[in-house]
């Protein structure tokens, strides 16, 4: 299941002209010789909800404890509601933080656990209450908030600490990969959940996850990490549509990439590989202009590649022959696993009805309209945002 | 018994009648001081005749036994409480602190479990002369806190080493200090550990028996030293009643040690 | 004491990560307690072996030691204390061993009833334990009442103050030391594995001896070492069910130091015990872990 075929969730609590809520500028962390954060830029508006997105190493922890107050940061500043936090303690921040493990005191019941920031706010015994209840009726656990942790289940701890981390109306709402230990089904369930939650209550959330689908449907802006970097900063459909880089294609939807160097010739641009040239457009150069004999790379959506059988006019396509190596039925879809003579892999994905039985071993034609084909630069680029 | 496949019947029973006299070779002994101590005989000899209580009551009536009692009583509270001190600092201090010489810390720390008891009794005797607080209250609390601290430190470190960090964390960013992070979250949860760790303190004092043989006198002796002049001089059975009494205590302190640890919350 | 804001731990923190931290103050207390109630003693005690010299020594200040060694009566007690330390070890292991399988593949339930046959003794009083045995060996005790009374024996056995006495009361108080590092060992080898083993063939004997049997070595290993170690140093046992032949290094340092004050021989010859006691566990420690070993005492 792709993120587009989920169901379409309310968004734009948060627009351009909302406060800003959170802002890094140029913050670092090194341990020792590691640069686990190495310079990121973020700026997070009112009610907005900001997915930070990679592999694990990547920095995308260390930022979100930096802005808890756990990490002090060795460089640059963060700032929560206009202040600069660098000399506040965790504990005066004001930002609600949901652990991958949920975090909740064992010795204290579901309703000890919300109640306990207010109670280390001086919440009188009754708000207390009044407030416990409705933030364990938001998350439907209205009547569970006498049971320990240990007599919920991992979805209802989960909620408890989504509670816990709302009920005193935080400036900032952090999440680190709060569904990371529960299992496919709940996820999905719970993604939807959290995001109606906090649209409701118009909190800014900063969520942390490796899991891109998760990241896709849940955030306004998603900022992809990758050695500590942001590599790209945008909206669901501008990473998938728009990669920056190889990175960012790969690591959000499946890609197929076509290497070559760039030609600026014959009245238009060119990416050349060997005895192969495809058309490019130049708007389309989403990691910045690429100079004549630069390396480079068209990342092509699998849903956007046609296998047509060889020899077939393609129009004014670009095109590539290729062997079907498997065809995989996937439900709803089917997927094609091919071979390039140049010996690389290209994956095709295909609506289960359409046309064509393709078996393995069958020589066909790979076709794609120039407007699919994004070029990026053939080299990790430095710094893209 | 779990796993039936792998399992051969004449080689359950084999292992089932293992179990069952291994089990009587580890408890029986204890409970054949109880018939024991309640012989109408003069003499230590089994079978026990008849029932008497004539062994508690003589006891009782025995100002070095009863002494002994109050005094062992008052060294084991004592030392429970310093060991539990001293021992839940020191876990606090050696499983979250970062020092030069950890290492050699831990050896210390753990040290009093292996240095042969004797070196140790002597050692202390050696000392505490100087210092002349052999034959006192304060010379053997201090020596049974030395031994029983790692208890403490072992129990207390436990919990701390497998307790989830992100608690603390989850406090801090909800708005405790470090001071209320510590009343409200670590210290309810190293609480059973702390509890089971002066219960056992408790017992390694009251039971302690070769390093009080050194630093006690005739004036102030605790039950166990008395037990050991009796038990190689005397045959009649009063020691059975005395070893039954004791017996009893340490039972008692050790059901109160499964409860505490029932309440440790493994998450 | 504000440690909430030190950097979570990562591959590389060392090089970053600074020297001492707040929490270390907690742990000075109980260091310098142990330093000066137990480390300063031991010490002061030590320094007696070469300061405490007989009036003839000369300037000798190793003739404690030679004392020691040369004495017959002396070597043969050291003798007798590894020989001891042993055959309980053996006996230790050769109960333990099956003891700590029977934990492993019993149910929850037995296991449980097992743990706290082996815990109790462990935390009830050697004293008492020891006098029952007392009680279960004399020539008219337990043992030999029951036996003579069934018509087996007409005379008693004799058991008490015995060799067998001493290694059956030592293994008594010994057997926790060498089950819980087995059992420890033991729970963790996957069940799947012997399963495995069947299924590729093997019978359960050759699955117990080719696969089980090489996964508990470690456990086998720190057990015989733990209880190896303390059985050097047992006093109250072998004094009470042993013959004045069954003396152990313990006892005769006692004797020393109570009854002929002779401080320096005591020293010397508690600087061999511990002496014995390193050497022990450093021939050890090429072989396992000793720390293991100690921490395995945490999962009593």
């Amino acid at each position: 299941m792709t993120a587009t075929e989920r169901e379409p969730v309310a968004r734009a609590a948060a627009t351009e002209a909302s406060p800003v809520a959170l802002a890094l500028r140029g913050v670092r962390k090194h341990y020792g010789e590691f640069a686990a954060v190495d310079g990121i830029d973020l700026e997070v508006r009112r009610g907005e909800f900001v997915t930070l997105l990679g592999p694990s190493g990547s920095g995308k922890t260390t930022t979100l404890r930096m802005v808890a107050g756990f990490v002090r940061q060795d460089a640059g500043t963060i700032e929560i509601e206009g202040t600069d936090v660098a000399r506040v303690p965790p504990y005066r921040r004001d930002v609600g933080m949901v652990f991958q493990n949920y975090a909740l005191f064992p010795h204290m019941t579901a309703a000890e656990n919300v109640a306990f920031p207010l109670a280390m706010r001086g919440v009188s015994r009754a708000k207390q209450e009044e407030r416990v209840q409705r933030a364990l009726e938001l998350v439907k656990l209205g009547t569970l908030g006498h049971r320990y942790p240990r007599e919920l289940s991992g979805g209802q701890q989960q909620r408890v600490a989504l509670a816990r981390a709302v009920v005193f109306q935080p400036r900032l709402l952090l999440m680190d990969e709060p569904l990371g230990a529960l299992d496919k089904k709940l996820r999905e369930a719970l993604q939807l959940e959290i995001l109606h939650i906090s649209r409701r209550l118009g909190a800014t959330v900063i969520y942390v996850t490796h899991d891109q689908e998760e990241a896709l449907v849940m955030s306004d802006r998603i900022a992809i990490f990758e050695s500590g970097r942001i590599q790209q900063l945008g909206t669901g459909t501008e990473l998938y549509e728009r990669p920056a880089s190889i990175f960012v294609a790969d690591f959000v939807g499946e890609s197929n990439l076509f290497r070559g160097r760039v030609r600026h010739a014959d009245g238009g641009s060119w990416l050349v590989r060997g005895d192969w040239r495809w058309r490019v457009d130049p708007g389309l150069f989403t990691s910045g202009p690429i100079d004549d004999g630069g390396a480079a790379a068209i990342v092509v959506r699998p849903e956007h590649l046609d296998v047509v059988a060889p020899g077939t006019d393609v129009g004014g396509r670009n095109h590539v022959p290729g062997v079907v190596s498997d065809v995989l039925y996937l439900g709803p879809s089917r997927k094609l696993e091919l071979r390039l003579p140049d010996g690389t892999a290209a994956v095709v994905r295909q609506p289960a009805g359409a046309d064509g039985a393709w078996r393995p071993g069958d020589e066909v034609r790979l076709a794609w309209p120039v407007e699919r084909g994004v070029v990026v630069h053939d080299r990790e680029p430095a710094t893209t945002a | 018994m779990g796993d039936t496949d792998s399992w051969r019947a004449p080689r359950r029973l084999a292992l089932l009648a293992f179990g069952v006299v291994a089990v009587l070779y580890l408890v029986g002994p204890m409970l054949v001081v109880i018939p024991m101590s309640f012989t109408a005989a003069n003499i230590l000899s089994w079978p026990p005749e008849g029932f008497s209580t004539q062994w508690y009551e003589k006891m009782v009536e025995d100002p070095q036994w009863s002494r002994g009692f109050v005094n062992s009583l008052q060294v084991a509270v004592l030392t429970a409480l310093l060991s539990s001190v001293l021992g839940t600092l020191g876990a606090l201090g050696i499983v979250r602190g970062r020092f030069p010489g950890k290492a050699l810390a831990n050896a210390l720390i753990l040290s009093p479990l292996i240095v042969p008891v004797i070196i140790i009794a002597i050692g202390f005797f050696a000392f505490f002369s100087i210092a002349r607080l052999t034959g006192s209250l304060p010379g053997l609390v201090l020596a049974h806190t030395a031994l029983a601290v790692p208890f403490v430190i072992i129990n207390v470190g436990t919990i701390l080493r497998t307790m989830d960090r992100n608690l603390e964390l989850a406090a801090a960013s909800l708005g405790a200090d470090p001071i209320r992070t510590f009343r409200r979250v670590t210290f309810p949860l190293i609480l059973p550990g702390v509890l089971a760790g002066a219960l056992f303190a408790f017992i390694t004092s009251w039971d302690e028996v070769v390093v009080s043989i050194f630093m006690t006198t005739t004036r102030f002796r605790t039950l166990p030293v008395e037990m050991w002049e009796q038990v190689r001089q005397v045959v009649d059975p009063t020691v059975a009643a005395v070893a039954t009494v004791v017996m009893a205590v340490t039972t008692t302190v050790l059901v109160f040690v499964f409860v505490v640890r029932r309440r440790v919350v493994v998450r | 004491m504000n440690a909430l804001r030190l950097p979570v731990r990562r591959a590389g923190a060392s090089t970053g990560a600074p020297l001492v931290n707040p929490w270390a103050a907690l742990a000075m207390p109980v260091l310098v307690f142990l330093v000066v109630c137990f480390l300063v003693p031991l010490i002061v005690m030590g320094m007696r072996a070469v300061t405490d010299l007989p009036s003839d020594a000369g300037g000798d200040v190793l003739v404690n030691f030679r004392r020691f060694f040369e004495g017959e009566a002396n070597v043969r007690v050291l003798g007798n204390t590894f020989w001891v330390a042993v055959l309980s070890t053996l006996t230790c292991l050769a109960i333990g061993y099956p003891y700590a399988y029977l934990m492993t593949v019993a149910s929850p339930r037995w296991t449980g009833i097992l743990l706290i046959a082996v815990l109790v003794p462990f935390w009830s009083s050697l004293l008492v334990r020891t006098y029952a045995w007392q009680v279960i060996l004399r020539d008219t005790g337990l043992i030999n009442s029951t036996l003579i009374g069934w018509g087996l024996i007409a005379e008693p056995l004799d058991l008490y103050q015995t060799t067998t006495a001493v290694i059956l009361g030592m293994t008594h108080v010994l057997l926790p030391f060498m089950v819980l590092p087995l059992f420890t060992t033991m729970s963790r080898i996957d069940p799947e594995l012997t399963k495995a083993a069947a299924n590729l063939g093997a019978t359960p004997a050759r699955a117990f001896l080719r696969v089980f049997l090489p996964l508990s070595v470690p456990g086998v290993l720190s057990g015989s070492l733990l209880v190896f170690v303390l059985a050097l140093g047992f006093y109250i046992t072998p004094a009470l069910l042993g013959s004045p032949k069954d003396t152990m290094l313990s006892a005769f340092i006692a004797t020393r130091v109570q009854q002929q004050l002779d401080w320096g021989l005591a020293s010397a010859m508690a600087l061999v015990l511990i002496g014995v006691t390193l050497a022990v566990l450093f021939v050890a420690s090429r072989f396992i872990r000793v720390r293991d070993v100690f921490g395995a005492l945490e999962s009593d």
